[in-house]
C-alpha cells in the first residue's frame, strides 16, 4: 500500500507579469513589461504618466492586457475574483462611500470577503491603521490624509497575502507617512508581497528593498534600491557654475578628466560631468587655487524625469 | 444577491439628496389626483388619462432612470465601484444586487404611488387601480434593468436615458404604430388593460407579447450588466 501526502498549502502571493503591453487605441501606456512581484516590499518608480497606474490595474485585476499574462501564483488574474481573497488593493482616487462612517466602511469591506468575525476584523484594521479614534465619523469628513488611512484599513481587513497600493503616501502628513512607511515595511519583512508606486525617489528608498523602474511604459529598470541608487550617481550630471572668471575656471574645469564638457554660456560656464564624487571634490580646490569667486553652483538636470530618461537608455545598453 | 452591496447600495440611494428625486414625481401624482378629486370627484376617465400619460407614460420612465442608473452608474463615474469589485464576489451577483434595489425602490416609489392616486379617483372600480398598479410594477422594473445596463454601458447612462424616455418611449412608442410592440410603456399600459375592465382605454400590444417581452429584455439586461461588470476596465490617473 502507498501513501501519499497532501500537498503542503504555501501563501506564495508573487504576481508574474510576463510580456504584458496595454494600449488604448493608438497610445501605448504599457510596453512589454515583463516582471515578478514575490514577497518583501516592492517601489514602483516611475515619473507622473510613465504607465505606473496601468501597471497596477493589470496586476489588481481592472484591467486585461493588450497582450501578454498577468498571474498571481500561476493563475490568471483578469476575470478572476477569487484573486480578492489573497489581494488587498488601495486604489489612488480618493473616493470612498463618504456617507458610511471610517467603522462602516471598514465593516462592509470584512464582511464583503466573508470573514468569520467581521467586526474583530474591523477593529484590528481601524487599530492598525490608528483610526480607530475617528471610526464613528463619516468618511466626507475625513482629511485626505485620513481617507487614504481608511482604504488601507479595508484593503488589510482581510490580511491579504498581496497588498497593491497606487501612490499611498499622497496627501498624507509628515507623520502619517512615517506611519504608513513604517506599517508597509513591517508588513513586508512579515513575509507579504507588497508593491506600492511611487513617482518620488526617497519614499521607495525608505520603505522598498526592491524597485521596478518603469518610464514612457517600459521597464526601465530592476533591481535592489542601492544598485539604481548607484547608476544614479554614475549617470553624467550637468551643472551651472557662475563665478568671478567663468573663462579661467572653464580652462582648468576642462583640464581635468571629471569633466567631458565645458561650454561658456551667458548664464555660466556649463559642465558635463563624467566623475560627480571628483568633480565636486575638485571644484572648490580650484576656485581657491585660481583665485575665483563662486557664485553660483547648480545641477541642471536633477528633475527626476532626466535620472529616468538616463536609466532607460542605460537599461538598453 | 448580496446583503453588503444592498445595504451600502440602499444607503446611497436613500440616505442623501437623491431620495427626494426619488419622492418628488410621486407626490407630484398623488397631489394632482387629489386635486382632481377635490374638484371633479371620481371620474374614471380622468383617471385613465393621468394614470397613461402621467404615471406610466412619464414618472415610470424617469423613475426608472433616476433608480436604474443612480444605484451603479454614480459608482463607476467617480471610481468607488472599485471597492466592491475588488473583492471576492462574482461580478453578476453584484449586478443581481444592484437590479433588486433598483427595482425594488421602483415598487415603493412608482407602484404605491400609482396605486394611490388611482385608487383616489377611481376607488376599486373597473379595476383601474389594480391594473396600473400592476403596469406600473413590472414595467418599472424593466425599465430599472434596461437603465442599469445603460449605467455600466456608457458613462452618459442619463442622457442616453433622458433622450431614450423621451424620444423612444414618449415619441415614438406613443405615436409611432410599428415601434408600440417595443416599448416598456405599452407592455407596462397592456398589463394595466388586461386587469382592468375600464372601457376608456385599450391598447394594441397583447398580453401575450408584452409579459415574455418583459420578462427577456429584463433578464437579458440584468445578465448583460453581469457580463459587462465582469469586464469592467478601471483605470488609474495615468
Amino acid at each position: 500500500m502507498t501513501t501519499t501526502s497532501s500537498p503542503v498549502t504555501t501563501r506564495q502571493g508573487v504576481i508574474e507579469l510576463t510580456q504584458v503591453s496595454r494600449w488604448y487605441g493608438n497610445v501605448v501606456a504599457v510596453n512589454d513589461v515583463t516582471m515578478t512581484i514575490g514577497p518583501g516590499v516592492t517601489g514602483l518608480l516611475g515619473p507622473n504618466g510613465a504607465g505606473k497606474s496601468t501597471l497596477l490595474h493589470m496586476m489588481a485585476g481592472f484591467l486585461a492586457p493588450s497582450s501578454g499574462t498577468a498571474t498571481l501564483d500561476g493563475r490568471p488574474i483578469w476575470h478572476n475574483h477569487d484573486v480578492y481573497r489573497q489581494i488587498g488593493l488601495v486604489p489612488e482616487k480618493e473616493a470612498v462611500y463618504g456617507f458610511l462612517t471610517g467603522w462602516q466602511f471598514v465593516l462592509s469591506s470584512a464582511r464583503l470577503h466573508g470573514l468569520p468575525s467581521p467586526a474583530d476584523a474591523a477593529r484590528r484594521a481601524l487599530d492598525l491603521v490608528e483610526m480607530t479614534a475617528a471610526s464613528d465619523r463619516r468618511i466626507e469628513t475625513y482629511s485626505k490624509g485620513m481617507r487614504q488611512r481608511v482604504k488601507v484599513a479595508a484593503a488589510l481587513v482581510h490580511d491579504p497575502q498581496v497588498l497593491l497600493l497606487d501612490e499611498p503616501f499622497n496627501g498624507m502628513d509628515p507623520r502619517q507617512r512615517l506611519h504608513l512607511m513604517d506599517l508597509v515595511r513591517r508588513m513586508g519583512e512579515e513575509g507579504r508581497t507588497i508593491l506600492f508606486s511611487s513617482h518620488i525617489l526617497e519614499e521607495v528608498e525608505r520603505v522598498a528593498s526592491h524597485i521596478e523602474v518603469l518610464v514612457a511604459g517600459r521597464h526601465a529598470a530592476s533591481g535592489d534600491y542601492r544598485e539604481i541608487r548607484r547608476r544614479m550617481a554614475d549617470r553624467p550630471h550637468m551643472f551651472r557654475v557662475r563665478s568671478s572668471d567663468d573663462r579661467r575656471l572653464a580652462a582648468a574645469l576642462i583640464a581635468d578628466p571629471s569633466s567631458r564638457a565645458v561650454s561658456l554660456t551667458e548664464q555660466g560656464v556649463e559642465v558635463q560631468v563624467t566623475d560627480y564624487a571628483r568633480f565636486t571634490a575638485l571644484l572648490p580646490k580650484l576656485a581657491r587655487d585660481l583665485a575665483v569667486h563662486l557664485w553660483q553652483v547648480s545641477p541642471t538636470d536633477e528633475d527626476l524625469e532626466s535620472v529616468f530618461s538616463y536609466l532607460i537608455s542605460g537599461s538598453s545598453r | 444577491m448580496n446583503t453588503v452591496v444592498a445595504d451600502i447600495t440602499y444607503r446611497a440611494m436613500l440616505g442623501r439628496k437623491r431620495i427626494w428625486l426619488l419622492i418628488l414625481l410621486p407626490v407630484a401624482l398623488v397631489a394632482l389626483a387629489a386635486l382632481l378629486r377635490l374638484f371633479d370627484g371620481q371620474d374614471e376617465q380622468t383617471a385613465v388619462t393621468l394614470m397613461k400619460s402621467f404615471a406610466i407614460g412619464t414618472m415610470l420612465p424617469l423613475l426608472g432612470l433616476i433608480a436604474g442608473t443612480g444605484v451603479i452608474a454614480p459608482e463607476i463615474e467617480d471610481g468607488t465601484i472599485i471597492h466592491l469589485l475588488a473583492k471576492p464576489i462574482s461580478r453578476p451577483v453584484i449586478a443581481v444586487t444592484k437590479f433588486v434595489v433598483a427595482a425594488s425602490l421602483i415598487a415603493v416609489f412608482a407602484a404605491v404611488s400609482t396605486y394611490i392616486a388611482a385608487y383616489l379617483l377611481t376607488g376599486s372600480e373597473s379595476g383601474v387601480a389594480t391594473g396600473f398598479t400592476l403596469g406600473a410594477l413590472f414595467g418599472g422594473v424593466a425599465y430599472a434593468a434596461v437603465f442599469l445596463l445603460l449605467g455600466v454601458l456608457t458613462r452618459h447612462a442619463v442622457a442616453v436615458g433622458v433622450i431614450y424616455a423621451l424620444v423612444w418611449e414618449g415619441v415614438v412608442g406613443g405615436y409611432v404604430p410599428g415601434a408600440r410592440k417595443f416599448s416598456i410603456q405599452q407592455w407596462a399600459l397592456s398589463l394595466a388593460d388586461h386587469v382592468s375592465s375600464s372601457p376608456f382605454f385599450s391598447t394594441e400590444v397583447t398580453l401575450g407579447f408584452a409579459v415574455p417581452a418583459m420578462v427577456i429584455v429584463t433578464v437579458g439586461a440584468v445578465v448583460w450588466t453581469g457580463r459587462r461588470l465582469r469586464s469592467l476596465s478601471i483605470t488609474g490617473d495615468d
